[in-house]
């Protein structure tokens, strides 16, 4: 559904990497929930967060997928593994990985998810197939607008929280203040 | 099987909904409170995937706007998190949230 076809090319092969990247994804995560060394974690964790920007470039989104990689990838999963190191996992990964209470908690889970699979095989009317809309042709650009034009509330309110969470964490982790 | 090869925007719901379950089970499971934030990261992520989806399903690019503002609160909840999280090991000499009982009655 491009526009313009000198602006976009069609994206090839999409089932073929949909289900790879989706997979991708979703062995990522299990492997987060699973790994005694959260080492091991961290680094599945930037699988999944890596494939999940891929996907955002199937969806067109190609500003959100280069946030997600920079921000993500390349700035919070190097926080996790700064504090992994600062912390000593050594004794953690002796004991017992799972809480006393999995058994609630699967059920819990498992709950949820039968809520989601009722929810999209007796709701999947609610959002009927349609042609998905034009692309538009300059993603970055317009995204900046919307961030600096409609948004500009919120992001300021978001520079205020970054600000909040800055001093926070410096006091938190600081040993005498 | 064309419901399978055809790549709809429910496919994309349905992939978050899987990665959203993954992280609460993280969260409800786990003991180590790094993989806890991390699975509270695997929530955060299903969420920006739907609404990533949803901006490509009605056009616009609210949805997108909306995502940067997730990374962004993801940003904060990990700084703080791991900040309170260093606080807590220095304290206690372990990172287990079953350890965590000061407050509990």
């Amino acid at each position: 559904m491009a526009a313009d076809p000198t602006n976009h090319m069609e994206p090839v092969a999409t089932p073929f990497f949909f289900y790879l990247l989706g997979g991708l994804m979703l062995i990522g995560g299990v492997l987060v929930i699973t790994r005694k060394n959260p080492v091991h974690s961290a680094l599945a964790l930037i699988v999944t967060l890596l494939a999940q920007a891929s996907i955002y470039l199937m969806l067109y989104a190609p500003f959100v997928a280069g946030v997600q990689i920079i921000l993500y990838a390349g700035g919070i999963m190097v926080l996790f593994l700064f504090v992994i190191m600062l912390v000593s996992i050594e004794r953690s990964q002796r004991e017992r990985q799972f809480n006393k209470q999995w058994v609630v908690g699967m059920v819990a889970a498992t709950a949820l998810g039968g809520l989601f699979i009722a929810v999209y095989t007796k709701g999947r009317g609610i959002f009927p197939e349609h042609a998905l809309p034009a692309v538009e042709a300059q993603n970055t650009q317009n995204v900046g607008t919307l961030l600096y034009g409609q948004y500009m509330f919120a992001f300021e309110i978001a520079s205020l929280l970054l600000l909040v969470a800055i001093i926070g964490a410096v006091v938190m982790a600081k040993k005498r203040i | 099987m064309d419901a399978m090869l055809h790549i709809s925007t429910l496919h994309y719901l349905v992939l978050g909904a899987a990665l959203f379950l993954l992280g609460v089970i993280g969260v409800l499971t786990r003991r180590n409170v790094v993989v806890v934030l991390m699975s509270i990261e695997l929530i955060l992520n299903a969420v920006n995937l739907n609404l990533v989806a949803f901006s490509r399903y009605w056009g616009g690019l609210h949805g997108q706007v909306f995502a940067i503002f997730v990374i962004t609160d993801a940003a904060a909840e990990a700084a703080v998190g791991l900040g309170i999280l260093i606080a807590f090991f220095r304290n206690k000499e372990t990172v287990n949230v079953d350890e965590v009982n000061l407050l509990k009655w």
